[in-house]
């Protein structure tokens, strides 16, 4: 292996009716990492994981998922892949562990094997004593983890989750990352997960690619795409005499701008920790007393913010389309 | 690897779901069983075209035609265009194919909900191939039909249907459930295609509903082709159900049949290959947009 477990060239969908979902998309997931996809509802996620594990075709462009194309060896990819939907998918007339079990033997996992490892996942997710139970008497966040449990039964090199956390409680959230970074760890997966949660991506992804409108704005580490939006900000207070200290620390090097705000100085740095002890002998050369300085990083939401002019927070997405898909499903089954 | 990938794996499996879901929900099923054998209760039982000949009913004043003369007619005309003297038996056979058509319509909305709730998307993600998907749908389908089809003619007996076999009882039900199987197929298959690339189950619910009874008058199942309109006839001979018909009642009530009973069979066999064949490969094409 390359070291690439995943490589998009200028993925593209167009849904039928003209919808351009995702627009030329070209991304590298490498060997190891958990790479996610950040981006508002309707910035094509799911779409993109669709193409990736053969269930949508591309319009244009291909990729690459563990060495095998997944428009010529469709099937290759299929088992080298764990999926996890958005959407709930397991059989709800049936039990946790018969879902499980059916999935091994989509996988052709002999029988012996499939049960031992259907247990241990059980007791992983924590469900072992709601496996013999119907899957309909589950709660969400007991239907994600089992969900979790499918994806894996055949032990994927690759895992695709989309939006795992998508509509649970903050609690439920953090368990089911552990989860996956415990998977990450146990198995050496390579996982490509997308959210719409800022604090998801900044926290356990390894890089960050911002997706809006079907494009990708930038890839990169949590770090990286923090720096480039103008990296750490210093606040300082200091005693008198402002606008010399301004000058005084134009002039370094490491300092990006300075502004003053409300009688307060506020500096961008590349690096703050690094920058605070020049910045502060710099002051004291002009003889400027320091009474307070703060440091702060910029939020993943700022990110957000400076690539996309608008910010995630703002919209209401999650929890209405938690309910427009539980609706769904209940009108589906009435 | 452990894992072994067959050109037909996860057959069984998918199979196997589907059935449990069935069996494991009786209300279902009998409800499902209402309609046939409602059919046979009132229609098989009002339609008694026997009695048209028998009693009071049939007494043409100034003429003194002996009771035994018109029941010898009645029976020569019951004889000549229903090949049997017993229309409850007629029909309650007839009601083996109807709850094939049935049950094998239904098996296209296992497909709208599996899509619709998830399953499918998630199933189509695994390497199981896109013909196990519908091939295990119709033999669930198959399964389903042939019981049910086996209470409804234990039904039909308790009511009062009687086999008049021109064989072995036991090759008798044999070639009756074979016609039954190969029709379960076609159907199966037919109805399942139509539902391959359907979101919506109200869609799927119009067709089934759309195709059910002209598909089930337009056959021998409730009458003999001969009773029918001139532009009738031709859509009854293409009918797979009415093939299925003319083999089941020659077997069990010793119908006259008006075709070659094996070329009835090679109709269907014909009719189930056909449609599974199409349903592969469609499978394969139109499953995943
Ligand atoms: N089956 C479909 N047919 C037409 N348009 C679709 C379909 N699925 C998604 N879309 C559209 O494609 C865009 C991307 O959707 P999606 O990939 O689901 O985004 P996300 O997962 O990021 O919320 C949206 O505008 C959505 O409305
Ligand atoms: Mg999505």
């Amino acid at each position: 292996m390359s070291g690439e477990a995943i490589k998009a060239t200028g993925l593209t969908k167009v849904y039928p009716g003209g919808v351009l979902a995702v627009d030329h998309v070209s991304f590298t997931v490498n060997e190891g990492e958990v790479f996610a996809l950040l981006g508002p509802n309707g910035a094509g996620k799911s779409t993109t994981i669709g193409m990736l594990t053969t269930t949508l075709k591309p319009t244009d462009g291909t990729a690459l998922v563990g060495g095998h194309d997944i428009i010529r060896e469709p099937e290759k990819v299929r088992r080298v892949i764990g999926v996890v939907l958005q959407e709930y998918t397991a059989d709800e007339d049936l039990t946790g562990y018969d879902n499980i079990m059916l999935m091994a033997s989509l996988y052709g996992i002999p029988k012996q094997v499939a049960k031992d490892r259907a247990l241990e996942l059980l007791e992983m997710v924590g469900l072992s004593s709601a496996k013999d139970r119907k899957v309909e008497t589950y709660s969400g966040g007991m239907r994600r983890r089992l969900e979790l449990a499918m994806g894996l039964i055949n032990r994927p090199r690759i895992l695709f989750l989309d939006e795992p956390t998508l509509g649970l409680d903050v609690q439920t959230r953090a368990a089911i990352w552990d989860y996956i970074i415990k998977l990450k760890q146990e198995y050496g997966m390579t996982i490509l997960v997308t959210t719409h949660y800022l604090e998801e991506a900044d926290m356990y992804g390894d890089r960050v690619a911002i997706i809006d409108h079907g494009k990708i704005l930038d890839i990169g580490s949590p770090d990286e795409l923090k720096n480039k939006v103008g990296g750490d900000m210093i606040t300082l207070e200091t005693s008198g005499l402002v606008d010399g200290a301004q000058n005084a620390l134009k002039s370094l090097n490491q300092v990006r701008s300075v502004e003053l705000k409300d009688g307060k100085v506020i500096i961008k740095v590349s690096d703050g920790p690094s920058a605070i002890p020049s910045i502060v002998s710099a002051l004291q050369g002009q003889g400027i007393t320091i009474l307070r300085l703060s440091m702060s990083r910029p939020t993943m939401d700022e990110v957000y913010i400076s690539y996309t002019g608008r910010s995630l927070r703002d919209e209401s997405g999650s929890s209405e389309e938690a309910f427009v898909m539980r609706r769904t499903i209940r009108r589906a089954r009435a | 690897m452990s894992e072994n990938y067959g050109m037909l794996h996860g057959l069984w499996a998918l199979t196997n779901r589907e059935l449990k879901k069935w069996y494991k929900e009786p209300v279902i099923l009998l409800l499902s069983l209402v309609q046939p054998i409602l059919w046979i209760a009132i229609f098989g039982k009002a339609m008694n075209f026997a009695k048209l000949f028998t009693g009071a009913s049939l007494n043409i004043p100034g003429l003194n035609i002996p009771k035994q003369v018109i029941d010898e007619i009645g029976a020569i005309v019951l004889k000549q265009t229903f090949g049997t003297t017993d229309y409850f038996s007629f029909l309650a056979v007839g009601m083996l194919s109807f709850i094939v058509l049935f049950t094998s319509m239904s098996s296209g909305m296992t497909i709208v909900w599996d899509r619709r709730l998830g399953f499918l998307n998630k199933v189509l993600t695994t390497p199981v191939p896109r013909g196990s998907i519908i091939m295990s749908k119709v033999f669930a389908s198959v399964v389903k039909s042939l019981v049910q089809s086996a209470i409804i003619l234990l039904i039909g007996v308790l009511l009062g249907l009687t086999f008049n076999f021109p064989m072995l009882s036991v090759e008798a039900f044999a070639i009756t459930y074979l016609a039954l199987f190969l029709l379960s197929i076609g159907f199966s298959a037919l109805f399942l295609m139509l539902a391959l690339r359907s979101t919506r189950w109200e869609t799927q619910m119009a067709i089934m509903n759309l195709l059910n009874m002209p598909l089930m008058f337009s056959s021998n199942s409730f009458y003999p082709i001969s009773f029918m309109p001139w532009w009738l006839k031709p859509i009854a001979e293409v009918n797979p159900l009415t093939y299925a018909n003319e083999v089941a009642r020659w077997a069990l009530i010793g119908v006259q049949p008006t075709v070659p009973v094996y070329m009835s069979l090679i109709y269907l066999a014909v009719f189930g290959v056909l449609f599974s064949a199409l349903g592969i490969i469609l499978s394969w094409r139109f499953l995943s947009s």
